[in-house]
């Protein structure tokens, strides 16, 4: 990923822009994080947000007539936050000044005439950076037009005591200041390198439309530079009401257009986002219970500390963080997208160090969720699905990220599984079912079912194929064993007439269309929908059921409708999840996330599980398989027509483990072999005759360490024959380990008789080196 | 430091040699990197043990920070 690609990415995840008030306050209060600080009632550090920004804080926070409350997202759910009352009410807490280090002295010196609130911002900001600054003040007293203000909000005392702070801060205050109309601003200019003229009271008025006889001085409004060289005016608002925080804020473009005008640097550059602004913060506010404001019990004093902290309360705290709200793998890593876009980018160009987010990357479900609910649609599994691959073409794929699904696919891709065949005592094939992988792996009835099925109601000749549509492949990132193996899959489609083939598996269906586009695809929903009523309904469904669309279909809206109308047509009720079709989620099987990263998988399905309190029923098996992990009740689809055995519930059946998964892919391919084509196919080999017991604690420790009941079986089987094994006198177990490939296994076991009873097994990808070679 | 318990190990034997286990020198290997540790072996053959909880613990650990290098 370059850098402009980088910045793309990272500009489209919203998360980071200002919320509203921010973006509306004219000098950019980050108000949501004081407001955050006052709710847990940590005032000093609400008082440093302030002081962090704002000018002449214990003046303007007192009087801040806060137009930020004009676009407070709060006002759609009840009563804007009433910003400014907080602030007032910060201000009157009494707080420890920050300390504040002043800048190295500038040889520079600024007259600001007149000492109104844009004045006092101009000095206060241009003392702060080190320039010798001068009010001078035509009244008899420091202030201006802040004199006037209500006592009760600032009260005389506070605003002479504040201004004595600038004094302290070493601005110098000249009250009773005559300044010689005639010859403004020349005679200013000859002790001054620049003048601000503070407009708010009647003395900078009369100086700018009196001064240089006949010349008409404008201001350039944000920029606050007039067409007078060394002269800048402000705080004459031409709002209808009087704003503080506006002319406050025309002082602080004053005094930056003054820092500049002395430095000779640019005027204008990076000065876009001064005043009010557009954010694309988006913050959802459905289901926000609407508040009014606190009431204010004493306006004289403004709110209490309690009232205020109840009113900052209220505020939403607004972020967007719409995806993070679905998807637990994003929450999981503690940030949001557009941190983990520079992560991820990172990650790809370290050169001393580690790949730190190889299993962010890894752990994505490739779902597309969010994309759905990002405003912006940020697609993370765009970025994680090309980050995978640049991981696999680099060489810095961990080997043991994909190794399991991978020889799970391998195993598919075998002659152990695969086949692909004319119906028996056919020539041809119209079409073809292709039942996928994991539902042969997990309900191998489905297959046999659904094929004889296919074979009494179509015509045309119906072939079948057992393989697997290389998914794992691309979910994992590998595009060279992506196209080799697909290759492989449309020879063997073109050798059976190219016919259409009928998919149960919606992943498959999305490989099919989005990878092999040749080859015409149906789901097997469409064709059932069809025939409509020609499938007897065997399971009786009474109760309503919530239906879950696989994250694969989300943008197959005619094969969830098919599923829908097959269902209305037997009369079956259906609830729509919130989040259903378009907006769908991962059963945490995809992208390879649960074999990657089981912990995340988990939260995933059972965040799914945990939706409705009724059965589901969904169309893919890895869906149904994974909410019966959780213990949720599910049935697929094919489950109200091929119930299977009349004693079990389809809907409490349990998600069949890996060794199940491969034994029943083997036995489905021989048993199709033995009852229709009458071959027999049973080819075992040696160490899978070994009779392997075990309790069920025994299983699910190694369906949990992914070690298969064949690599037990070949770590006992070269026990046997090679001898090598330890044995513990006390127990009467051996212990014996086998390293087929990459990994090393280890079985703890008991012999009776002719059974195996396995009490242990665990493994490790790092070879023992011996001089033979890897124990 | 310790990975493991060795008195799991010491209640093994090579039931080829019908030997008891001692600890010594072992190369392991993982992605081209080589280290030399110390494991429980028979004294006769050789034969080398591979507790589970350095298997599971350590083991793991260094094959990660490798697998992510």
């Amino acid at each position: 990923m370059d850098q402009k690609t980088l910045t793309e990415w990272e500009s489209k995840c919203i998360q980071e822009e200002p919320p509203e008030c921010m973006a509306a306050c004219p000098i950019h209060i980050d108000v949501r994080t004081f407001l955050h600080y006052v709710k847990s009632g940590q005032w000093d550090d609400a008082y440093k947000i302030i002081r962090k920004t704002m000018p002449v804080p214990g003046i303007l926070g007192r009087i801040c007539d806060a137009p930020c409350q004009a676009r407070c997202k709060r006002s759609e759910v009840g009563e804007a936050i009433e910003i400014g009352e907080i602030e007032r009410a910060c201000m009157q807490m009494e707080l420890p000044l920050p300390r504040s280090l002043p800048m190295p002295k500038k040889d520079k010196h600024i007259a600001v005439i007149g000492s109104s609130i844009s004045g006092l911002t101009v000095a206060w900001d241009l003392s702060r950076k080190g320039y010798r600054v001068t009010i001078l003040e035509p009244g008899h007293q420091a202030g201006g037009s802040l004199l006037g203000m209500d006592p009760k909000k600032l009260p005389p005392q506070i605003l002479s005591e504040e201004i004595k702070k600038l004094e302290q801060f070493g601005v110098t205050i000249t009250i009773n200041a005559h300044i010689e109309k005639k010859y403004f601003p020349d005679s200013v200019l000859d002790s001054f390198d620049a003048i601000y003229l503070s407009m708010e009271s009647l003395p900078g008025k009369i100086l700018l439309s009196e001064s240089k006889t006949g010349e008409q001085i404008q201001i350039m409004p944000q920029y606050q530079v007039t067409n007078i060289e060394g002269l800048f005016a402000g705080g004459h608002s031409d709002k209808s009401r009087y704003s503080p925080v506006w002319q406050a804020a025309e002082g602080r473009w004053a005094a930056t257009s003054i820092d500049r005008y002395v430095h000779q640097t640019s005027p204008a550059a990076g000065r876009e986002k001064e005043g009010p602004y557009k954010t694309r913060l988006y913050t959802r506010i459905d289901g926000i219970v609407s508040l009014p404001a606190v009431p204010v019990s004493n306006p004289d004093t403004g709110y209490s500390e309690m009232e205020a902290i109840a009113e900052a309360s209220r505020c939403l705290q607004c972020e967007c963080k719409e995806c993070v709200k679905v998807c637990p793998f994003l929450k999981k890593y503690n940030a949001y997208p557009k941190k983990y876009v520079r992560e991820i980018h990172n990650n790809a160009t370290v050169v001393i160090g580690a790949h730190k987010s190889n299993k962010l990357i890894n752990s994505c479900s490739l779902c597309g969720l969010c994309e759905q609910v990002c405003p912006e649609n940020f697609a993370m599994q765009d970025l994680c699905i090309q980050a995978r691959q640049d991981m696999v073409s680099e060489r810095y794929m961990p080997p043991s990220a994909h190794e399991f699904a991978l020889q799970d696919m391998e195993f598919s891709q075998s002659s152990k599984f695969s086949l692909a065949r004319h119906a028996p005592g056919q020539l041809e094939s119209r079409y073809c079912f292709y039942p996928g992988c994991q539902l042969s792996a997990s309900s191998p009835v489905h297959v046999h079912e659904v094929y004889n099925y296919l074979r009494s109601s179509l015509s045309g000749g119906i072939g079948l194929m057992l393989d697997c549509c290389s998914a794992p492949a691309y979910w994992g990132g590998y595009s060279d064993l992506m196209k080799n193996k697909m290759s492989e899959l449309k020879s063997k489609w073109v050798e059976l007439g190219k016919p259409c083939l009928i998919l149960a598996c919606s992943s498959c269906y999305f490989i099919f269309k989005k990878y092999m586009p040749e080859i015409e695809i149906i789901t097997l929903w469409e064709i059932i929908e069809k025939n409509n009523n020609h499938l007897p309904l065997k399971h009786f469904q009474h109760e309503a059921l919530a239906i879950h669309d696989p994250c694969t279909t989300r943008h197959e809206g005619t094969v969830q409708d098919s599923v829908r109308n097959i269902l209305n047509s037997y009369g079956i009720q259906i609830e729509e999840l919130e989040l259903g079709r378009k907006k769908t989620t991962c059963c945490g099987f995809g992208g390879l996330m649960n074999n990657v990263n089981p912990d995340v998988a988990r939260e995933v399905i059972k965040q799914r599980a945990d939706e409705s309190v009724l059965d589901y029923i969904t169309y893919c098996t890895m869906c149904r398989d994974s909410l019966a992990s959780t213990g949720k009740r599910a049935i697929h689809l094919l489950d109200l027509f091929f119930p299977g055995k009349e004693s079990v519930d389809p809907a409490k059946r349990p998600c069949p483990g890996w060794s199940d998964r491969r034994e029943n892919r083997a036995r489905l391919k021989s048993d199709l072999l033995r009852k229709l084509w009458r071959e027999n196919s049973e080819t075992m080999e040696a160490h899978e005759k070994l009779n392997i017991i075990m309790a069920p604690d025994v299983q699910n420790k190694i369906e949990e360490r992914r070690i298969l009941v064949t690599d037990i079986q070949q770590v006992i089987y070269h026990a046997i024959e090679s001898g090598e094994k330890f044995f513990q006198p006390a127990t009467s177990c051996y212990k014996a380990s086998f390293r087929p490939h990459q990994t090393t296994f280890w079985v703890e076991y008991s012999q009776k008789e002719d059974n195996f009873i396995i009490h242990n097994a665990y493994a490790h990808r790092m070879a023992v080196v011996t001089e033979g070679g890897s124990q | 430091m310790k990975y493991y318990d060795e008195s799991e190990v010491i209640a093994w034997q090579c039931e080829k040699c019908h030997q008891p286990l001692a600890m010594g020198p072992v190369s392991v290997e993982y992605l081209g990197n080589r280290f030399d540790i110390r494991l429980p072996k028979c004294e006769k053959c050789g034969l080398i043990l591979v507790p589970e909880d350095l298997a599971l613990g350590k083991m793991a650990e260094v094959e990660q920070i490798l697998e992510d290098k």
